[in-house]
């Protein structure tokens, strides 16, 4: 058993998809942050078989939950104070998402016009379906 | 504010009031002439177009109003790369409403973000065409007398065709719809269009790759040119472009009371013997156009015929 100490004020983000910490880590920005940050990749679970958790210490503020519904709406995002869990969000897709992913038609004004926001919305709730704001393009996840 | 950036910008009985101003102004011509005194309609052309530019500064001319505007990007700032934002920044200080046309698909949606005056779709790429579905909507119900209970046949290229992605998501919101989808594999409509808008509201649809199979069974034959400038390939450009020629043998398996729509300019794909069929009604269509987009640009400036 790996002990990764605990934390006393931040986020654990839970039950990530083995494998996908990475994007995850990075998607987040979270290389960009000076804070402590522990990836655990293949825990054991119950509910998963495999899992993958995120512990950051601090940078409560900081945390794009839009993005991160967008990525995986099934994390369990903890909120730590004083040691305990205090907060559990739940993540739902988000209707509009800037700047995460890019529009690749290259018919759309975004390919030629580089300061536009890449915008895109959930058109198909049930099928996790976004289009690009702009010319209608799907995003392949 | 308005803008018409796509079909559905407009509900289905927003739809029908401005049908039915397009039929007044038919009617009535000479009574819609000074209704836009003293407006401007800036036509901002990014591509080349000669039918749409042409019938929008028509429709202001007989509503009374003025034109400016350039017909090519090449002579517009934008070739001093200046963005479309931009653009209509400064063209809402010098017009009352315009009509763009880009190659680049969402070009009038960023000009409508950035915009002080009403910004109306004439063409973004393959993507959305309201003003001609518009027009499309008006020469169908004024040949039918209705938009629903019939067989559409939408015939050519259907992949980049952006006039056949609008016309059906038009419409599919009057119900008892039927469209046979004609065109080679490769041209087949995209799947957005197949997913969300036929699947998604169980409308009766085929795609076939046969024109003489489908014409016994159609109300409405709607043909379209086979696009060069969507091509990124001109090996597939030649190779498709005459896949389809409407002649008069085909014509001889049609309904007498059959039509025939064309958004033109058409090249081969309908012989030149069809234009005096009294079912071939391309020409006819372009009239309708005109009247459309003067009750479109009466809606969006909101004047309205003085009593």
């Amino acid at each position: 058993m790996l002990n990764i100490s605990g934390l006393k004020e931040g986020i654990v983000l839970d039950h990530i998809q083995a494998g996908k910490s990475l994007d995850i880590y990075y998607h987040l920005g979270l290389d960009k942050l000076e804070c402590q940050v522990a990836i655990i990749k293949n825990a054991k679970s119950s509910k998963m078989g495999r899992k993958d958790i995120i512990k950051i210490e601090g940078a409560l503020d900081t945390l794009d939950l839009k993005v991160l519904g967008y990525i995986d709406h099934n994390i369990t995002v903890n909120i730590i104070k004083d040691d305990q869990i205090v907060e559990k969000k739940t993540l739902k897709l988000p209707k509009k998402i800037t700047n995460v992913i890019h529009c690749k038609n290259p018919r759309c004004i975004t390919s030629i016009e580089q300061e536009l926001p890449h915008v895109f919305y959930l058109s198909d709730a049930a099928a996790e379906t976004y289009r690009c704001l702009y010319c209608e393009e799907k995003y392949g996840k | 504010m308005r803008h018409l950036l796509n079909p559905l910008d407009f509900s289905v009985e927003e739809t029908g009031r401005l049908l039915d101003l397009a039929v007044d102004i038919e009617h009535h011509l000479p009574e819609y002439a000074h209704v836009c005194d003293g407006k401007k309609i800036a036509t901002l052309f990014y591509e080349p177009s000669t039918r749409t530019r042409l019938s929008f500064e028509a429709a202001m001319l007989n509503l009374g109003g003025s034109v400016l505007g350039f017909s090519s990007a090449a002579s517009s700032s934008a070739a001093k790369g200046e963005s479309v934002a931009d653009t209509i920044r400064m063209i809402s200080c010098y017009a009352d409403i315009c009509a763009m046309r880009h190659p680049k698909e969402g070009a009038p949606l960023v000009a409508s973000l950035h915009s002080s005056i009403p910004v109306i779709n004439a063409g973004d790429g393959g993507h959305q065409h309201p003003t001609q579905t518009l027009t499309d909507l008006m020469t169908i119900r004024s040949l039918l007398g209705r938009l629903n209970h019939m067989t559409v046949g939408l015939c050519g290229d259907l992949k980049f065709g952006r006039t056949v992605h609008s016309l059906i998501n038009a419409l599919v919101r009057y119900g008892d719809v039927k469209f046979v989808l004609i065109s080679p594999p490769e041209l087949r409509i995209p799947e957005y269009i197949r997913e969300d808008v036929l699947l998604a509201n169980h409308v009766e649809f085929e795609e076939v790759d046969n024109l003489d199979e489908a014409m016994p069974d159609l109300d409405i034959l709607y043909m379209t040119r086979v696009q060069r400038e969507r091509f990124f390939n001109e090996e597939d450009y030649i190779r498709l472009k005459d896949c389809y020629i409407l002649d008069k043998a085909k014509m001889k398996l049609a309904k007498e009371n059959m039509f025939v729509l064309h958004p033109l300019p058409r090249v081969n794909e309908i012989s030149v013997e069809v234009d005096d069929d009294p079912r071939a009604a391309y020409f006819r269509q372009v009239q309708y156009g005109v009247y459309v987009r003067m009750a479109l640009i009466m809606t969006l400036l909101e004047v309205e015929k003085s009593c």
